[in-house]
């Protein structure tokens, strides 16, 4: 019988969560670095248990933790993140240059072919690679070299690179996004790259439709239809069914467009899903409840869910890389909270149950599905 | 014999004992005590110093005898009894952050 395995990063540690194919009974297993800031954990595709993970805290700085048995054992690799060349700088948050400076892992995203290869996005914003199973790494530096890279600037919660999506038909197509820079897609295997923001609109940057600088939270595909993409930004949902060559807005009933996470059904691709914060400041859930709308027409066309989760007196916040979705035939959906909750929904969003409540900080959430 | 004492976290990253124990070339420094430490645990490179810099991450401190001796010259002599193995250099994480 199917099983999954729920990868979950945590402001002081890594947990992993357990259950069989019926999504009921769940193991949980760590915590894994104990009072370690866990920013993200990944499986590969090519093979379900290599793990890699991004341990950081502000006192020891980044190590970089790969599991070769699923996560029952770890070893430190390599955590040194050099920059190609001279750094130059970009736009701190009083609009001087400042140095490009290394500060975290935020995101791995694995190879869908060779588990020895994986990509990392980073703060102060760039993407390295390691084809050695993460004992060195390089930066890929056509990004940063796009010529915008000086506009570029840090959102509140640092400059960082959080999205990486590999396109499965295409290997040399890949996508990234930067807060508070924007979408970026490479059509060679990362040497180039290419401003995708057309269409976006952020009434808080200079000229609201620049090239660069939004605040793009987060970006999701689903793996079929590698050219729709579907975006959470600071303010608004966008859609693109061009590759990111052009966005719209699809943020149509919703009760704040404000949000961090957004996610695909791992089956039917125009249902997708975000959860909707109050802000600029406040970053909790309206009204006190917490909610996950999901849209059956690939945006404009919501509905609320809230079988199972809280009604009342909730303030927690669902971060960026906090939703994943499982490929079960009955697809489940998964978020974490900054409240240590994390809830699962084993039938696409339309009943929820908490897996666990009581976790630090949730900062992502992945899922494997396993044979 | 330069005794060097890891806080928790590092020891625990580094599955390294509570007291480690290192030969260092005389005379023994704070640089060469490092360089040392990294060879024998490589998994501690950037997490006492920066990788290329060498500069002392904000919150660690490096306490002798007493002393702080972090802003020391990292290529200073270590004090006597230090360099002799009577006295551990303690790495310090700062107490601070929730």
């Amino acid at each position: 019988m199917s099983s999954v395995r729920v990868l979950v990063g945590t402001r002081k540690g890594a947990f992993i969560l357990t259950a069989d194919g019926t999504r009921k009974n769940w193991r949980i297993d760590g915590p894994h670095f104990g009072g370690w800031e866990l920013y993200h954990l990944k499986g590969s595709p090519a093979d379900p248990n290599r793990l890699y993970a991004s341990q950081c805290s502000g006192w020891f700085g980044q190590t970089v933790q790969r599991s070769s048995d699923g996560g029952k054992t770890w070893e430190p690799v390599g955590n040194k993140f050099a920059y190609d060349g001279v750094p130059g700088t970009h736009q701190w948050y009083d609009g001087t240059p400042h140095p490009w400076e290394f500060k975290r892992v935020w995101h791995f995203e694995p190879s869908l072919t060779d588990p020895d290869t994986v990509y990392a996005g980073i703060e102060d914003a760039a993407l390295f690679r390691s084809t050695d199973g993460g004992a060195t790494w390089h930066e890929l530096p056509g990004l940063r070299g796009h010529g915008s890279g000086p506009k570029w600037q840090p959102g509140a919660g640092g400059m960082c690179l959080h999205t990486i999506l590999l396109d499965p038909t295409n290997p040399l197509r890949m996508y990234i996004a930067i807060s508070a820079a924007g979408a970026f897609r490479t059509d060679d295997g990362g040497q180039n790259w290419k401003a995708i923001n057309q269409g976006l609109r952020s009434q808080y940057i200079p000229d609201p439709t620049a090239e660069v600088g939004h605040c793009v939270h987060h970006v999701a595909m689903n793996p079929s239809r590698p050219n729709v993409l579907f975006m959470q930004k600071h303010w608004d949902v966008m859609r693109s069914d061009n590759a990111g060559d052009t966005w719209h807005e699809v943020s149509g009933n919703l009760p704040t467009d404000f949000g961090f996470v957004i996610d695909v059904h791992a089956h039917q691709p125009e249902t997708i899903y975000v959860v909707p914060i109050k802000s600029d400041s406040e970053h909790y859930p309206p009204d006190g409840k917490l909610r996950v709308w999901r849209s059956r027409t690939g945006g404009n066309e919501w509905e609320e869910l809230a079988r199972g989760l809280p009604e009342r007196d909730c303030y927690v916040n669902v971060l960026r890389d906090a939703m994943a979705v499982d490929s079960l035939d009955s697809c489940g959906v998964y978020f974490g909270t900054t409240g240590g909750q994390v809830f699962c929904s084993p039938d696409s969003g339309d009943t929820w149950t908490p897996i666990v409540s009581h976790l630090p900080g949730v900062l992502s959430i992945e899922v494997q599905t396993l044979p | 014999m330069i005794r060097v004492v890891l806080p928790a976290h590092l020891r625990i990253l580094a599955k390294a004992p509570a007291e480690v124990q290192l030969d260092v070339q005389a005379p023994a420094t704070l640089a060469s005590v490092l360089d040392a430490l990294e060879a024998r645990y490589p998994m501690l490179g950037g997490t006492i110093r920066d990788h290329t810099t060498k500069q002392r991450r904000a919150f660690l401190r490096f306490f002798a005898c007493s002393e702080d001796i972090s802003h020391e010259p990292p290529d200073a002599p270590l004090p006597a009894p230090v360099a002799s193995g009577a006295e551990p250099l303690l790495v310090i994480g700062a107490i601070a952050g929730g």
